[in-house]
């Protein structure tokens, strides 16, 4: 369990964390969502004790950082942005010696390493340095080192950042089967890995939380939520009749793909309606959709809208 | 194995696996024999001591020392590391006296390598075994306060050529402070008592008196403060730096 409180933290003039709380319970997997420079990874160093808070107070499983730094820390797995080694060492070396410093006893070693390079699959680079890996099997030596205490709280900081699709896959696989008995916490601005693998998104902007939501809660503030899409050819008076819908608030027409998207006013279901009508007029329709709503919409519209809020000030 | 016996392991292996461990040992080797046989005269002398090799330790460590602590931390800081290091449930000062003790360990092995000199002069003659054994502990010393300070001065630059330089420069300052030159500048502006201070300050003038055979409480308490000083002043200056 993570607990801030109106945690803050000044650069001398820059204010990069500005007064945040929140709770992350156990078995949750919480995602941190924003802009480049808003703020997470300034978060996350200050919960795994990297940085000193300017103000404010984290607790970690009810250990207080200022109270016990050193038990804080030993909570906690945290895979670094970018997930840095030293390149010069093994794998097999690398992660003892993470074990060693999380003092481990020396007799159970040996056996934490091996289970935990069967569980992340890095067997067949075991005896290789560090410096020659690929950059997924690099981003899983520093997921191994991060889970090999079996911490109670993970801290992941852009774990699937630079991956290709199967890795990222594979990362998502390891986060969500870790989480039944864990709190983590992941930042990512990957935004369909919310989908994925976030049980509630935490947006931050500009140092300030700006939504904490599920992921469902935050598409249905999207535009597009419920919104349907269909590729036909299609009549441009047919779309001012779609206008004059009660339920509808907006059509869009994309000539390139043909497709034609119905925005419904505030939340509505209007799958039906827009069947009924096309069947109505007798139009064949390749393709008929509705959408969930799109986060990277929602995405935008709150980070942004804070820019312009701060600009107002 | 407790987490500082963890980092100065894995420090000495960082330093063996790759070419640096090598090319101070060799560099050192060479240049110390050279030095002691060519400038000090060793052999020529026809006495059977040490103190022409010893007395160019100084010089040689004043470029060569730095060249061992420079990656120390600025490294860390550079690979982003040091996040890693800094999120383990380790106390800071383990930290900071491991990777001390590590360069201080490895420049210890660099220097048992010139055993065959000691040989050399025993086998020649009849040196007093006492003095050499006491001038080896002032060397080490000597190297063990240029590593403190270049520990220091690594932490407060990613840069390692800028950490290699400034380390020098100050240890040279720290060197010279005994010597007239410096204290004829000082001497003009400052009262007599903070000359004195200064001259007291240098190292020369400690290792030299070891290097006599007095092995005076006074010089090693003198080398060991040296080092506990700057040591803190990285644990220090890690606190300010480390989120840069």
């Amino acid at each position: 369990m993570i607990e801030c409180n109106n945690l803050s933290k000044h650069f001398s003039q820059f204010v990069a964390v500005d007064n945040l709380s929140f709770t992350a319970n156990k078995g949750e997997v919480l995602g941190f969502l924003g802009p480049n420079g808003a703020g997470k990874s300034t978060t996350m160093k200050m919960i795994t004790g990297f940085l000193q808070p300017t103000s404010g107070d984290v607790k970690v499983c009810g250990i207080d950082l200022f109270d016990n730094p050193i038990g804080l820390k030993a909570k906690i797995g945290y895979l670094p942005e970018g997930a840095p080694s030293y390149d010069e060492m093994r794998v097999c070396d690398f992660l003892k010696f993470i074990a060693q410093m999380r003092c481990i006893d020396s007799n159970l070693i040996d056996t934490k390493v091996d289970e935990i390079v069967d569980r992340i699959n890095l067997s067949q680079v075991y005896y290789q340095r560090i410096e020659t890996l690929s950059k997924g099997f690099k981003r899983r030596v520093g997921l191994a080192q991060a889970i090999i205490h079996d911490p109670e709280v993970l801290v992941l900081d852009e774990p699937t950042d630079g991956l290709d699709p199967n890795q990222k896959h594979d990362v998502r696989e390891l986060i969500t089967s870790m989480a039944i008995d864990k709190t983590i916490i992941i930042s990512t601005h990957i935004l369909e890995e919310v989908h994925a693998v976030c049980d509630r998104a935490i947006i931050i902007a500009d140092g300030k939380i700006v939504a904490d939501n599920t992921p469902a809660e935050l598409e249905n503030m999207s535009k597009y939520h419920n919104a349907v899409t269909f590729s036909a050819d299609i009549d441009f008076s047919l779309l001012d009749e779609f206008k004059k819908m009660s339920c509808v608030r907006d059509v869009k027409y994309n000539k390139k793909f043909k497709k034609t998207t119905i925005f419904p006013s505030q939340g509505v279901y209007i799958f039906d309606e827009v069947s009924d009508f096309l069947k109505q007029h007798k139009i064949s329709v390749t393709r008929l959709t509705m959408e969930a709503g799109r986060l990277d919409e929602v995405f935008r519209n709150i980070t942004l809208e804070n820019d312009v809020m701060e600009v107002a000030k | 194995m407790s987490p500082k016996l963890a980092v100065i392991k894995r420090e000495l292996q960082g330093y063996f696996s790759t070419p640096i461990a090598y090319v101070f040992i060799v560099i050192f080797l060479i240049l110390s024999g050279v030095f002691a046989f060519y400038l000090g005269g060793l052999y020529e002398r026809g006495q059977a001591d040490l103190s022409p090799f010893f007395n160019f330790h100084p010089w040689l460590y004043l470029f060569l020392v730095p060249a061992v602590s420079m990656r120390m931390w600025s490294e860390e800081r550079r690979s982003g590391n040091i996040e890693l290091l800094m999120t383990l449930p380790v106390k800071q000062s383990d930290l900071v006296l491991g990777k001390f003790l590590a360069a201080w360990v490895f420049v210890t092995i660099a220097l048992t390598f010139t055993f065959p000199i000691w040989i050399s002069v025993n086998y020649l003659g009849n040196p007093d075994n006492g003095l050499i054994l006491a001038s080896y502990i002032g060397s080490l010393l000597l190297a063990g306060s240029f590593l403190a300070i270049g520990s220091c001065i690594s932490v407060a630059s990613k840069n390692q050529v800028i950490a290699f330089i400034i380390t020098a420069v100050i240890c040279f300052i720290f060197l010279l402070a005994g010597l007239p030159m410096v204290l004829d500048f000082f001497n003009s502006w400052l009262p007599q008592v903070l000359v004195d201070s200064i001259a007291s300050t240098s190292f020369l003038t400690h290792y030299a008196s070891i290097n006599k055979g007095v092995l005076d409480l006074g010089d090693i308490v003198y080398f060991a403060m040296v080092i506990a000083v700057w040591l803190y002043a990285t644990s220090v200056v890690l606190d300010m730096k480390k989120a840069d």
